[in-house]
């Protein structure tokens, strides 16, 4: 068996050549947001798209997230497939009308006649000192909303993967990108490998209890996992990757097997993605519960700007391992 | 199945301390069987059981004190399928060793130090949905797993009684049950409290009118005096069970003075059972029923008081015998004063008093001769009678008294 060609990359470079990919593959996308031309966006995830593709698939737009992301659902529905770039959740906030309102609805106020294949990717979450107007994970305002799907890449390979999958969807897509994976560095195997959008992944097998998380923090998770497998506690992973729709089934199979439950997600507890997975194994998966399903959220402040503030706020790693530990019965 | 609960034993108890079970889960049970004692504020009651059965489970331990209405065993239902009775009494080699049952403490025992943290009070144990499961997969009563140091049984506490192997809790679990201890002070604080909730609730809800009235006693006591001429010292009538006898069918024919004010209306009561009011040597005051009092004569009547007056300072009554009463009568007896006014016991709506029996004066066709006499007075609720039926029932009890023969004749 000869070992998989992989390249050394980053996430931010992932998405990079996901775009390239797309805009290689298909006339019909495009890329529009705020600076994602002359600058290479935001997060420079589009930097040196400008040369290679031209002002016609890569168009900086004005500073207003409701027209742009407008005028990115007229496309879809005239038969274009834009990607558009939000730079925040938080300023997505502007283009919740646009979509919520309009791209998850067409589909069904027009009975079938049109859809809107637009995908809007923004980065979400904290961590980088950038306060509470930029770093909040509100990733379930949209997990809510009926009528689009919701991803959020949390490895390298679907930073690489999930782009082409979602631009097939014909109905919304909105793709989340934790600003704290962007230097996320990996391998990644060559050619890449094509990823689905309907499934979460385990990412670690264990038997002794469930983490289920997503994003940004997902590798928090994971080196949570791993101090408490140096104690002796053999932690599942799975990271959610879709979080509308949710997959229910392979959570559920993980808790049938390990009987412990312990959901950590960035955002807020009260009414978070948390809430609603600890909801559905109760309901699907009570009898198999070894103790109370456990929840680490961002405490329930705006996020802070200082960084041990910021740092106390978020779901990291020691709260994790606390909280399995105590659903293990070894709190 | 059948769920066994905590009955109330009188309109003044909220709660109650489990002394000790007179089952075991196989055991079978018929109606009116006493099953357990338990201690209210006032005495220690045997508890009976209203429906036969078979003792599937226990749920309460002995010194666990639960509100009323927890239930505290499961009960199969004589004639259910005997398999899911047999798999859970059936001695499992994963269930623990049964505990040699405690030994039965008197009511009032060791002081309060030696008395052991129970369960908390009405509290389900803690035992995990897939440890519930697990164990009903392996035939084992989850009841009987040990439960793991925070107190919930799990997955692990399942497998390892189905395994046999110790839990890290069973060294603790071994500890011999202790049985519950109340020293005499609290208890009579206790039934302090317990008494003044209950008249204090009386006093506050009841519009009370208060009627007297004297009444000869030359008949009665001739009329006693002739029956136990013929009798020994041990089986002699006394006057009590003739009051008692005489209150009763008077009431028959007043029946609003007999039965229950409950949501703002009365119901009478079809029986006239009479808690009669039984003072302990301790302090405290309990007013356990003498049933059906109506339908047997003087002599059974006599019969069973002394037998009441007996268990109740032995702290053994019967459940039934707590909460049963449908009106109360009160006698302060041969050392007490001429004339009491009583306090209604809710939910009861009236209180019949006799004072003390003494040779008074008495105008008898134009001339005085000295006879016995005693008062009677009523104590009755507004909301449920006026004064004037008030005072046709004293009147009926009065003229009831003059006739002793054909009272103690009437029965049923």
């Amino acid at each position: 068996m000869s070992a998989i060609p992989t390249t050394k990359t980053t996430y931010r470079e992932a998405l990079r050549e996901a775009h390239r990919e797309a805009l290689a593959r298909d006339a019909r996308v495009f890329l529009m947001g705020e600076d994602v031309g002359r600058y290479g966006g935001a997060y420079a995830v589009s930097k040196g798209l400008l040369e290679d593709f031209g002002e016609q698939r890569i168009r900086d737009t004005p500073l207003s997230e409701l027209a742009f992301v407008g005028a990115g659902i007229g496309a879809a529905l005239g038969g274009m497939r834009p990607i558009v770039e939000v730079m925040t959740v938080n300023f997505s906030l502007l283009a919740l009308d646009q979509i919520v309102n309009t791209a998850a609805t067409l589909r069904h106020m027009s009975g079938g006649q049109f859809s809107v294949p637009i995908v809007i990717r923004m980065a979400t979450g904290a961590g980088r000192q950038l306060a509470a107007q930029h770093s909040h994970s509100l990733e379930v305002w949209y997990a809510h909303v009926p009528g689009i799907r919701v991803l959020a890449p949390a490895t390298i390979e679907d930073a690489r993967g999930m782009l082409w999958p979602a631009l097939q969807d014909p109905d919304p897509v909105v793709i989340f990108e934790h600003a704290q994976l962007y230097n996320l560095e990996g391998e990644l195997a060559d050619p890449p490998p094509t990823v689905d959008v309907e499934r979460a992944a385990i990412r670690r097998a264990g038997r002794d209890a469930t983490i289920v998380t997503y994003g940004g923090s997902l590798p928090r998770a994971m080196a949570a996992a791993d101090e408490l497998a140096r104690a002796g506690i053999d932690v599942e992973v799975i990271d959610l990757r879709v979080l509308r729709p949710l997959d229910g089934e392979t959570i559920a199979a993980s808790v049938r097997k390990t009987h412990r439950l312990v959901v950590v997600d960035e955002g807020w507890r009260t009414c978070s993605l948390a809430a609603e997975i600890m909801a559905g194994v109760a309901e699907t998966a009570f009898y198999e519960l070894d103790a109370p399903p456990a929840r680490v959220c961002t405490e329930e402040v705006p996020i802070p700007y200082a960084k041990h503030m910021e740092e106390a706020a978020l779901p990291m790693p020691p709260k994790i391992v606390a909280a399995v530990r105590q659903a293990c019965g070894k709190g | 199945m059948i769920e066994f609960r905590l009955p109330s034993l009188g309109a003044d108890m909220d709660e109650g301390k489990l002394l000790e079970w007179r089952v075991r889960p196989g055991d079978t049970v018929t109606k009116g069987q006493v099953v357990c004692v338990v201690d209210t504020a006032k005495a220690a009651i045997d508890v009976e059981c209203w429906h036969d059965g078979v003792v599937q489970r226990l749920l309460i331990e002995p010194g666990t004190t639960i509100p009323v209405g927890t239930p505290m065993a499961i009960l199969r239902e004589a004639g259910a399928p005997e398999k899911q009775i047999e798999r859970s009494i059936a001695p499992s080699p994963a269930a623990k060793p049964e505990a040699p049952p405690a030994p039965i403490a008197a009511p009032v025992a060791a002081p309060i130090a030696a008395a052991p943290s129970p369960a908390p009070r009405g509290a389900r144990r803690r035992i995990s949905p897939v440890a519930r499961r697990r164990a009903a997969e392996l035939g084992i009563d989850p009841d009987d797993v040990p439960a793991g140091s925070d107190g919930t049984v799990t997955l692990d506490d399942v497998e390892r009684a189905a395994q046999g192997r110790p839990s890290h809790a069973t060294a603790k679990a071994a500890a011999p049950v202790v049985p519950p201890a109340t020293t005499m002070a609290e208890r009579a604080a206790l039934m302090r409290r317990v008494i003044g909730a209950a008249m204090a609730r009386s006093k506050r809800e009841i519009p009370h009118y208060y009627l007297a009235e004297e009444v000869l006693l030359a008949a009665a006591t001739a009329w006693l005096a002739e029956q136990n001429a013929a009798r020994g010292v041990s089986d002699r009538l006394l006057l009590a069970p003739l009051l008692l006898k005489a209150v009763a069918v008077a009431l028959r024919r007043y029946p609003e003075f007999n039965g229950y004010y409950r949501d703002d209306a009365f119901s009478p009561s079809g029986s006239i059972h009479i808690g009669v009011a039984i003072s302990l040597r301790a302090g405290g005051l309990v007013t356990p029923a003498l049933l059906d009092v109506d339908r047997k004569d003087v002599e059974q009547l006599n019969r069973e008081l002394l037998d009441l007056i007996r268990r109740t300072r032995a702290g053994s009554l019967k459940s039934m015998e707590l909460s049963a009463g449908t009106i109360t009568v009160t006698s302060l007896g041969e050392q007490g004063v001429g004339t009491v006014y009583g306090v209604i016991y809710p939910p009861q709506v009236a209180l019949v008093g006799f004072g003390r029996a003494t040779e008074r004066p008495w105008a008898v066709d134009g001339g005085l001769r000295v006879a016995p006499v005693i008062t009677a007075t009523l104590a009755a609720d507004h909301r449920v009678s006026d004064g004037h039926r008030g005072g046709l029932f004293l009147a009926a009890l009065r003229d009831l008294l003059q006739n002793p023969r054909e009272l103690t004749t009437s029965g049923s």
